[in-house]
């Protein structure tokens, strides 16, 4: 059996289940109550667990994290949106110098179970400081795990896993899959940090793509098996720890890779997963460098279609991908 | 009222009309599809700018907010310039790359909207503390909302200026919501210009749909700062008609309440005064607004007819070049 449900609404119950079943569970963020979260994503949970556990707050992402760490620490499972993982910025001190590297510092004394929601990602005309892909800061710390849902059932499934972890647990989201629909399962499995998923098989070319790419990579998919390309989706779901395996052992099948991601391209996140290759023993069955598709190296433009042009469109990972197995 | 020239009056009633009709189009245009990305309308706070601009002086500066087409028209920017940039064309004040969250006019000393909330307010300490260096008797005028107040950048920037008597006019827009957080609820003093005195410094709050009212008590800000006596807290009581941005529902607050402020139209009632102080007679009064509806038609049709900006360009623009690359 199974059900149509958005990005969104898997958020929100998995939200509610989790608040449902363990009492320490609470979301703190600004807009979350009445005005039902800046994306609609929470809508009506305060009308059903209470002001007490859907909590509005002021402007002051520093103090909204914080607040999660000394909750964390005394016992409670806080979930805490960030309106758009933009904003993290402001909260950096808080996940980076403390969320991250408490547990190491005090000798194992204490945990840090956090999860920290926000959506990022382009496409939506909010410009430079509402639409980059961040994920690259947060997977460079050591102590943070970080999750990119790719569809409804991800987005419950790394969100409920990501609440039963003791660790602070990045959930980035993306804007633009929220009001996507998608068939979900009537119960949403808890899924394991750390573990990728094969999105469709294929023998030619493996593509590792990340959050909204990974759809776009099953598009382009369909695109070049008409061209007799014949491709190998993988979204890793988990960017931090990385489901090396699933990737290598993909990679030593098809000889050739992609690596896709929306942010900018300088010291991006798929320059760890090209290295990760690179270094491993799969390396001897290259049959072609590996090649990175990124976002353009420019803050995200206002304008429409700069912005598209600045990153990864459907017909792009198709051109890159052919190109790839055509030349090699 | 205070009695005031008919020039003045004048120039003021016009701006006022400017930029609510500014606005009025921009929603209009977005409504139709021409316009994309979100924006936040400063219907029902004109007087807060065209008030508070009066005093600024060649060499003064001004940092505005994501609500800040106001603040920009009252210091005197190009009002077809300001269109193009809505519109994402080649000739805005970003070249399209801004939109409306990152209109500047660098030029008049508009040194820009910001997409984050408190952004801006460190940023007008620190012109404050330029113009201070410099031996200028210049000012700063920081336009930031009352949700900013929540922001650990906003306590900063007062401590800093505060400590260094800066130049420097912190002008609280309390429009009495920051998106659906009600500032009666987010704070616990009666009036934002109280954290004043936390600071040290004088904190004052005047009624911010009275445009007389607001220019005198800036205007005492303004003078103060000149003088090298440092910075001020001034709060605007006001209140925004519009929802927040396009994806508000209205839910945090009531149909009766946005009447009853609509009913304190700052327009409306600055041109009652006019005419019952007998400044401007009712022709006056009506060519003063059809003249400002000319100018929001012309800001149109200069948009409309703009360029669209090049990914090439675009790209070229992430860095200001080298005087090398000046050269070559
Ligand atoms: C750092 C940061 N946090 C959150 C937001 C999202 N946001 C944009 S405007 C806004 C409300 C701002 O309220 P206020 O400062 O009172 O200005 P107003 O919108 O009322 O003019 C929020 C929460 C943001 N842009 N930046
Ligand atoms: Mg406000």
């Amino acid at each position: 059996m199974s059900r149509t449900m958005t990005y969104a609404e898997a958020v929100r119950e998995a939200m509610a289940l989790a608040m449902t079943r363990d009492e320490r569970v609470f979301l703190m963020g600004e807009d979350v109550g009445i005005y039902g979260g800046a994306f609609g994503v929470e809508n009506d949970l305060y009308e059903r667990f209470g002001t007490d556990r859907v909590r509005d707050t002021t402007i002051s992402e520093l103090g909204i994290v914080g607040m999660g760490v000394g909750a964390a620490l005394m016992g409670m499972r806080p979930i805490v949106e960030i309106q758009f993982s933009d904003f993290t910025a402001q909260a950096m001190d808080q996940i980076v110098n403390q969320a991250a590297k408490l547990h190491f510092m005090v000798g194992g004394q204490a945990n840090v179970p956090l999860v920290i929601r926000a959506p990022g990602g382009s496409g939506t005309g909010a410009a430079a400081q509402h639409s980059q892909s961040l994920e690259a800061w947060f997977a460079h710390v050591p102590g943070l795990k970080v999750v990119m849902p790719s569809d409804a059932t991800d987005a419950a499934s790394l969100l409920l896993a990501a609440l039963n972890d003791p660790n602070p647990v990045i959930v980035l989201e993306h804007k633009l899959l929220y009001k996507q629909s998608f068939e979900v399962p009537d119960e949403f499995p808890v899924a394991r940090l750390g573990e990728g998923r094969k999105v469709t098989e294929g023998t030619d070319l493996t593509i590792v793509a990340t959050s909204i790419e990974v759809q776009r990579s099953v598009e382009a998919a369909k695109i070049l098996a008409e061209r007799g390309i014949s491709v190998e989706v993988i979204d890793p779901r988990t960017i931090r720890p990385l489901d090396t395996a699933l990737i290598l052992e993909s990679v030593e099948k098809t000889g050739r890779v992609l690596l896709v991601q929306e942010a900018a391209k300088f010291g991006g996140y798929m320059a760890e997963v090209s290295a990760t290759i690179t270094e491993s023993e799969v390396f001897g069955a290259l049959q072609a460098p590996v090649k990175r598709l990124c976002g353009l190296d420019v803050p995200i433009p206002y304008n429409p279609n700069l912005e598209r042009a600045a990153v990864p469109q459907v017909e792009d990972i198709v051109e890159a991908a052919a190109s790839l197995v055509e030349a090699w | 009222m205070a009695v005031t020239s008919k020039e003045l009056a004048t120039d003021a009633l016009r701006q006022m009309w400017q930029i609510r009709l500014f606005e009025e189009a921009v929603e209009d245009l977005y409504g139709r599809g021409m316009m994309h990305g979100t924006m936040h309308l400063s219907i029902g706070e004109e007087a807060v700018p065209v008030g508070a601009l009066r005093h600024f002086r060649e060499g003064d500066a001004l940092t505005s907010t994501h609500r800040g087409h106001g603040h920009c028209i009252a210091g005197g920017a190009d009002l077809g310039r300001m269109m193009a940039e809505l519109l994402a064309k080649d000739n805005g004040y970003c070249r399209g790359r801004g939109g409306s969250m990152h209109i500047a006019d660098v030029a008049t000393g508009n040194l820009g909207a910001n997409g984050i909330v408190g952004g801006g307010v460190p940023i007008a300490a620190g012109a404050a503390l330029s113009q201070k260096m410099r031996g200028t008797d210049n000012v700063t005028i920081c336009f930031h909302g009352d949700g900013s107040v929540g922001e650990g950048a906003w306590h900063e920037a007062l401590t800093l200026a505060s400590m260094w008597d800066l130049p420097v006019v912190f002008l609280c827009e309390n429009n009495q919501y920051g998106m659906s957080m009600p500032a009666s609820k987010a704070f616990k003093v009666e009036h934002i210009s109280e954290k004043a005195t936390a600071y040290g410094i004088p904190g004052e709050t005047v009624d911010g749909n009275d445009l007389e009212a607001v220019a005198e008590v800036v205007g005492r800000a303004v003078e103060r700062a000149r003088r090298g006596e440092g910075p001020t807290l001034v709060e605007a009581l006001t209140y925004r008609w519009r929802g927040h941005s396009k994806s508000d529902k209205n839910l945090y607050r009531t149909k009766a309440e946005i009447a009853e402020w609509r009913d304190r139209d700052p327009i409306a009632r600055y041109a009652h005064d006019l005419l019952e102080d007998e400044v401007l007679t009712q022709e006056e009064l009506d060519a003063i607004q059809a003249a400002a509806r000319q100018d929001i038609r012309d800001a149109v049709v200069f948009g409309t007819k703009g360029a669209e900006p090049t990914v090439e360009e675009m790209l070229a623009g992430v860095y200001a070049p080298t005087p090398e690359e000046v050269q070559a």
